[in-house]
């Protein structure tokens, strides 16, 4: 089985979302869950970036921030629906990466990650400091979104957690299908082909800004979205969804797994997720045992967790 | 018949130092037209000014009677030049069909959102690419290595399967750097019958290659650089028995050998 | 007029702390090519440990001469652990290793001394002289004269000393320092400590003025880091002025614009100087090679 076949890794991804729960021994779990498939489709959106195209960000949960404060802002001022609002957080957090992403990726490397980690800096300054329009670093409140009630509606009667769980399970399979459409596409080998050589990708008329912009693009829609159904599923939203610590932690999640593949980075975002859920009686070592695991992964598994364990498993054959 | 390419009086130099100067030659249809020279004479950095990759400091490169002097080589491929690289410039991250279908990249590329839901146009378009690219493989001899990672392919057949990728751009002008170093003799006279034949179908040429048993065998005209000058221009036979040349050549190579008594 | 001078004083004490972490980087990024995001941490260490070991009763003096050597300790085995190993990996993952690095020394420190900021009393008093209608700390003279006093001495280490030269070889061309015979691990580990060493004066220097705890590494580097890029990278002069401008920039903001904001300034000019002049103030431009 080839981890890049398409259908493979729809099929895995669907299996795992649909049968874990059989082993959740409480409610609490779903939570966590749901928690996973929004990272995982933020990392997703990370993988076309990163993966694809061979840039990086550090700033990509500005565009959380964007989505998610869309959704609380928006039906509040201007009586837009929550879900239209998720969706203009979209179109707007687009724009943006269209925006930014014109200057900023004409740098590479060192430069583009301090780039775009201050574009998020400033983004999550924004939202901290204009309390008349956010509610400042208290954060403020998200209406209903009434998914819920429609899904009851429909017949489909579940807990708010098990809710959630399954709308972002299903947000996340869409999200990977998306991304592995693009991986075989031409858009995806053009992608692959400048992350290769640039040089060699422009001699065969790859536009390469252009192609560059398209993945930033695309991956900030992608990490709006996932800002939006934290800000749905909590009906709560603070700054904190756009700090810099959020764009880390994807941009690991998305390299612990292996940035090439949907399925590790998924992965990634799996592992780094419950890590603090099962470290919750270290919690004052937190820290010190995320910072020592990136280094530990990226040192020893340079392909990825993912990667580099399936390759012990398949032994000599490889 | 029309000119397809000229170069004139192109020129750049790098911190001061002047890598070319003054160098001019023009390309007609199906002609092979080779850029000798020591090592060091400026033929890459030409080659680089040509495609795009340098901006140069003087000078115009005219192609099909249009000005399109320091462009945007992906702009360039669009009007039908393309190139290959003296360093390989493999996608090591693809397949070794992917790399060949990448030289349709012209070809196949289309709306953004077809591809993302992968709708039947862009699928359609990525076929007609791989249909392409795999005839194209089974020309250059790597069709047997159509799934293998580009990246574990020996040099010789890197050497090809990038000169498949530039031909996939369907090019007026075609220009090769070093197509036949690292490659052993019969390799040799492989890429030789290519060039030739791509040559016969009304390509311009233009070859940068070390292997002078090559380039005096296909070669239509040549153009000698030293030191980034040009000191010579002609067919096969006249420049072999110009002085200049021959001194140049020379003077290199005993400046290798006193390097090489210094190592 | 007394008001621009309040301003540019405390521009500068800052500045002078935002050359010192753009020192360390430009060591480090000369000798290795790696931006070292744990930079900031440096600074932190360096005033942590010299809280807790002048606590423990040791003289000032004395506390912070350890607590630099500490660091510099610190700084080796990161290079010797984390950085060597991981020769030859892309930027991503370097970029992951030395955030991990950071992260991971946050975390340490969090464990080590708790998450309350910390202090210690200034080496001169804190009676302000007053100079033209403005005040200025006895620390903050410290502080610049701090990070001038660094700027010169390296001058003369990287012009004067035999080792000096054998560094600015190894970042000019590693395989040729190598082939002369330098020793090209050893001038690797000796950048790691001496950027350490300078980060952990920069955080003797300044925690009398600001405190200090855990998590203030991180803002440090970014400013460090933007001192760097907007003095051009790479370049030990660039890094001087780029901090010092920052500095007085950022301190100007906060005075007449808002000193909500003052942060983004850093980032503002980050982003201006990438766009505008990508190679910074001193910097050279470079041409890919084909």
């Amino acid at each position: 089985m080839r981890l890049s076949n398409k259908s493979a890794t729809l099929l895995v991804l669907a299996a795992l979302i649909a049968l874990t729960p059989i082993f959740f021994p409480s409610s609490f779990y779903y939570r966590v869950g749901s928690l996973i498939f929004i990272n995982g489709l933020a990392v997703t959106g990370m993988v076309i970036l990163i993966g694809y195209a061979g840039q990086i960000s550090l700033g990509h949960a500005g565009f959380a921030g964007i989505g998610a404060y869309s959704c609380a802002l928006m039906p509040v001022h201007w009586g837009i629906p929550v879900l239209l609002a998720a969706v203009l957080g979209a179109i707007i957090s687009a724009l943006l990466a269209f925006l930014v992403g014109r200057p900023i990726l004409r740098l590479k490397g060192y430069y583009l990650g301090v780039a775009t980690l201050g574009f998020g800096i400033l983004v999550y300054m924004a939202l901290t400091n204009e309390a008349w329009l956010t509610g400042g670093p208290d954060g403020t409140q998200v209406p209903d979104s009434g998914l819920r009630d429609a899904a009851k509606a429909i017949g489909i009667n579940l807990k708010n957690s098990e809710f959630w769980y399954w709308f972002c399970g299903v947000v996340l399979m869409i999200g990977a299908w998306l991304a592995l459409n693009l991986y075989v596409s031409p858009t995806g080998r053009a992608l692959r082909a400048l992350h290769g050589s640039e040089i060699a990708a422009r001699t065969v008329g790859v536009d390469v800004a252009r192609y560059k912009l398209q993945a930033f693009v695309i991956s900030a829609v992608y990490a709006s979205a996932a800002g939006s159904l934290v800000a749905l599923q909590n009906q709560f939203v603070t700054p904190d969804i756009a700090g810099y610590m959020h764009s880390i932690e994807w941009v690991t999640m998305t390299v612990l797994g292996g940035a090439g593949s949907v399925l590790g980075a998924i992965f990634g975002a799996g592992i780094l997720t419950l890590l603090p859920q099962v470290l919750t009686m270290f919690a004052e070592y937190e820290q010190l045992l995320l910072g020592l695991i990136m280094m530990l992964v990226m040192i020893f598994m340079r392909d990825g967790l993912l990667p580099s364990v399936l390759r012990l498993i398949r032994g000599k054959d490889e | 018949m029309s000119t397809l390419l000229s170069v004139d009086g192109l020129g750049i130099t790098f911190g001061g130092l002047r890598a070319v100067h003054d160098v001019g030659f023009s390309l007609q249809p199906g002609e092979i037209l080779s850029v000798i020279g020591p090592n060091g004479a400026g033929k890459t950095t030409l080659f680089n000014m040509i495609s795009g990759i340098y901006h140069p400091g003087a000078g115009k490169v005219i192609l099909d009677g249009q000005d399109v002097t320091a462009m945007r080589p992906d702009l360039l491929a669009r009007r039908g030049m393309s190139r290959t690289f003296q360093n390989l410039q493999i996608f090591q991250n693809m397949t070794v069909l992917e790399n060949a279908i990448a030289g349709y990249h012209l070809q196949e590329t289309g709306s953004f959102m077809a591809d993302l839901f992968s709708l039947p146009a862009s699928r359609a378009r990525a076929r007609t690419a791989k249909d392409g690219a795999m005839e194209l493989l089974a020309r250059v001899g790597l069709d047997r290595a159509a799934e293998t990672e580009a990246g574990n392919l020996s040099y010789g057949k890197l050497k090809r399967l990038e000169i498949a990728r530039a031909l996939a751009l369907n090019p007026k002008v075609l220009l090769l750097d070093e197509p036949a170093a690292g490659c052993n003799a019969v390799e040799t006279e492989e890429i030789d019958h290519m060039i030739a034949e791509v040559a016969k179908s009304g390509v311009g040429i233009l070859l940068v290659e070390h292997d002078m048993k090559m380039v005096m065998r296909i070669s239509n005209h040549i153009v000698v650089l030293d030191h980034g000058e040009k000191i010579a221009e002609g067919d096969p036979a006249t420049v072999s028995q110009n002085p200049a040349v021959i001194a140049a050549y020379l003077r290199a190579e005993a400046g290798a050998d006193a390097g090489a008594a210094h190592a | 007029m007394s008001e621009l001078l309040q301003f540019l004083f405390s521009g500068l004490t800052v500045g002078a702390v935002y050359a010192l972490v753009a020192l360390g980087f430009t060591i480090i990024y000369n000798a290795s090519d790696v931006v070292n995001f744990a930079q900031g941490e440096f600074v932190m260490l360096g005033g942590m440990m010299t809280v807790f070991a002048y606590a423990a009763g040791l003289p000032l003096p004395l506390a912070a001469l350890i607590a630099i050597v500490a660091t510099a300790g610190v700084g080796v085995a990161l290079n010797k652990l984390a950085i060597e190993p991981a020769r030859g990996a892309p930027v991503v993952s370097l970029i992951i290793i030395t955030i991990g690095a950071s992260i991971f020394l946050r975390g340490v420190a969090q464990v080590l001394f708790g998450k309350q900021i910390h202090r210690f009393p200034s080496f001169s008093g804190d009676t302000p002289f007053r100079i033209g209608g403005a005040t200025i700390l006895p620390q903050s003279l410290w502080v610049i004269a701090g990070g001038l006093t660094v700027f010169v001495a390296l001058y003369l280490f990287f012009t004067k000393t035999l080792t000096g030269k054998a560094v600015l070889a190894t970042s000019n061309n590693r395989l040729a320092a190598q082939l002369v015979g330098i020793n090209t691990n050893w001038v690797m580990t000796l950048s790691f400590a001496l950027s350490a060493a300078i980060g952990a004066l920069a955080g003797v220097l300044i925690t009398p003025i600001t405190n200090t705890s855990y998590d203030v590494g991180i803002a440090l580097a970014l400013k460090g880091f933007a001192a760097a890029m907007l003095g051009g990278m790479g370049n030990p002069k660039g890094a001087l002025v780029g901090g010092l401008l920052l500095g007085v920039l950022e301190a100007l903001t906060a005075g007449y614009l808002s000193s909500q904001y003052k942060d983004a300034a850093a980032f503002v000019i980050i982003l201006l100087v990438l766009f505008i002049m990508p190679q910074g103030l001193f910097g050279i431009k470079q041409t890919e090679r084909v």
